[in-house]
């Protein structure tokens, strides 16, 4: 444990220092809420089309922080540095996940109340959608620690990232979707589906938090 | 002077015994052929040209990178099968320092006291900053340090767990006459401790090594053995592409 945590919180301060991650998710967020608000030439979403909206611009705005997870350790010597010590692997695979879970939790304690004032009438579902956001945080962190590692190895690692997670993420935001379109329908949330679609995205984070723990050691040895 | 192959361990069994190791990039091998068994508590000089494998098979010990074929022992333990047994045991001082530039020294050297288990970081932290001259510096940013600061820090993180084994390649880089002077009885031989000293230092590396590792350009060995089986001129003479 003593080793997730030494690497969960120099994340954390490396990122508090310098800032190289969690701004460029918000302004990603905010700038995309805009092109929608303007794009779609709408002033209030609903059901599928605000689930829609919302997921795919937290999607998109946590392949800002996934692409740079890995790159002090694949720069400054983290990797070695790691495999020279007796710990195992797989905590540096839990400390980025929850590192990820982190900084999509802070992006969202800003993104939902500014996609709230840009779209929606009826504020009342906000709260089980952390919920559902919280179970589609995890998956993606698990996912995102996962590629991003294999990602980091390569030399194509910016195109590489987004090329394989994109894809494993497809189930991911399908269940986050149907979770959170009832949530989000006109006249206040509605819960029939929302049980069901959550569930999915549970099964989802578990299936790659294992998967994750189960392969990282060979995804870090040479 | 004649060539020497695999040395038998001189006594007990030896710290690091490798047998015919290679290492290809891309199907170009870099090491080929290199065999050599060091005694506990000896220091083998690696010398030879710039490509000749010499900080590939410092990493390939380290247990960083597979051998493309060959076999390894690295303190008891079959590499890399049994390399989690090794780690934690050894000191690496590589051409990259492993520090994370954002952290301050503190922290840098903290992170890596917890990643060792130390029980007392601070402690350890201040014995060896003070040891390199670097008393005062805790708070200062690891991507502000000059290089030889830079490099002096590394060789605290390299010692910072005491390790049996230690690979310094080039530990000189970066440092001037003085700071080399602070840092060498660090670095230097010690009871129990093993070291792989890679150098282009030929006398320098001759004058500390009880066994001498020369590769070629082909990272073919040109000899290995004990050091007063070579001299200086014919140590040399493999960096200008001559045999030892």
């Amino acid at each position: 444990m003593s080793a997730f945590w030494a690497i969960l919180a120099k994340d954390l301060r490396v990122e508090l220092r310098t800032l190289q991650s969690l701004p460029a998710m918000v302004l990603f967020a905010v700038t995309t809420f805009v092109i929608f608000r303007f794009g779609l030439d709408r002033t209030t979403l609903e059901g599928s089309l605000a689930a829609g909206v919302l997921l795919v611009t937290v999607l998109f705005a946590a392949l800002l922080a996934i692409n740079r997870l890995f790159v002090p350790e694949r720069d400054e010597g983290g990797f070695d540095a790691i495999r020279l010590a007796p710990v195992d692997a797989s905590a540096l695979f839990w400390a980025k996940v929850v590192a990820l879970v982190v900084y999509l939790l802070a992006l969202e304690a800003v993104a939902l109340p500014v996609f709230a004032v840009f779209f929606l009438e009826e504020w009342s579902g906000l709260v089980p959608l952390a919920g559902v956001l919280l179970l589609a945080d995890v998956g993606l962190g698990a996912t995102g620690a996962v590629v991003s590692t294999i990602g980091a190895n390569s030399r194509a690692r910016d195109l590489l990232t987004p090329l394989v997670l994109l894809p494993l993420l497809v189930p991911l935001t399908i269940a986050a979707a149907g979770a959170a379109e009832p949530l989000l329908a006109a006249g206040g949330p509605q819960y029939g589906g929302v049980g069901k679609w959550a569930a999915a995205l549970a099964l989802y984070d578990l299936t790659f938090l294992l998967v994750g723990y189960a392969v990282y050691d060979f995804l870090v040895e040479d | 002077m004649s060539e020497e192959t695999a040395a038998a361990p001189e006594t007990g069994e030896p710290a690091v015994r490798a047998r015919g190791l290679r290492r290809d990039f891309a199907d170009v091998p870099v090491l080929r052929d290199v065999s050599f068994a060091l005694p506990r508590g000896s220091t083998l000089v690696v010398l030879g040209p710039n490509g000749a494998g010499k900080s590939t098979l410092l990493r390939i010990v380290a247990t960083l990178l597979r051998a493309s074929g060959g076999e390894l022992e690295v303190l008891g333990a079959r590499v890399p099968r049994d390399a989690w047994r090794a780690r934690g045991r050894i000191g690496y001082l590589a051409h990259s320092p492993l520090l994370y530039r954002d952290l301050t020294v503190a922290e840098a050297l903290d992170f890596h006291a917890r990643l060792h288990g130390i029980a007392d970081p601070a402690a350890r932290r201040g014995e060896l900053l003070g040891a390199v001259g670097m008393e005062g510096r805790e708070g200062q940013l690891v991507r502000t340090l000059s290089a030889g600061q830079l490099q002096r820090l590394a060789v605290c993180r390299c010692l910072l767990h005491d390790p049996e084994l230690l690979l310094l390649d080039e530990p000189a880089a970066h440092l001037d006459p003085h700071a080399m002077a602070v840092v060498a009885p660090l670095l230097g031989p010690a009871p129990g401790r093993t070291r792989i000293v890679v150098t282009h230092d030929v006398e320098g590396g001759l004058a500390e090594a009880d066994r001498v590792l020369v590769l070629r350009a082909d990272g073919r060995p040109a000899y290995e053995g004990p050091a007063s089986g070579i001299t200086a001129d014919e140590a040399r003479a493999v960096y200008a592409g001559g045999a030892a």
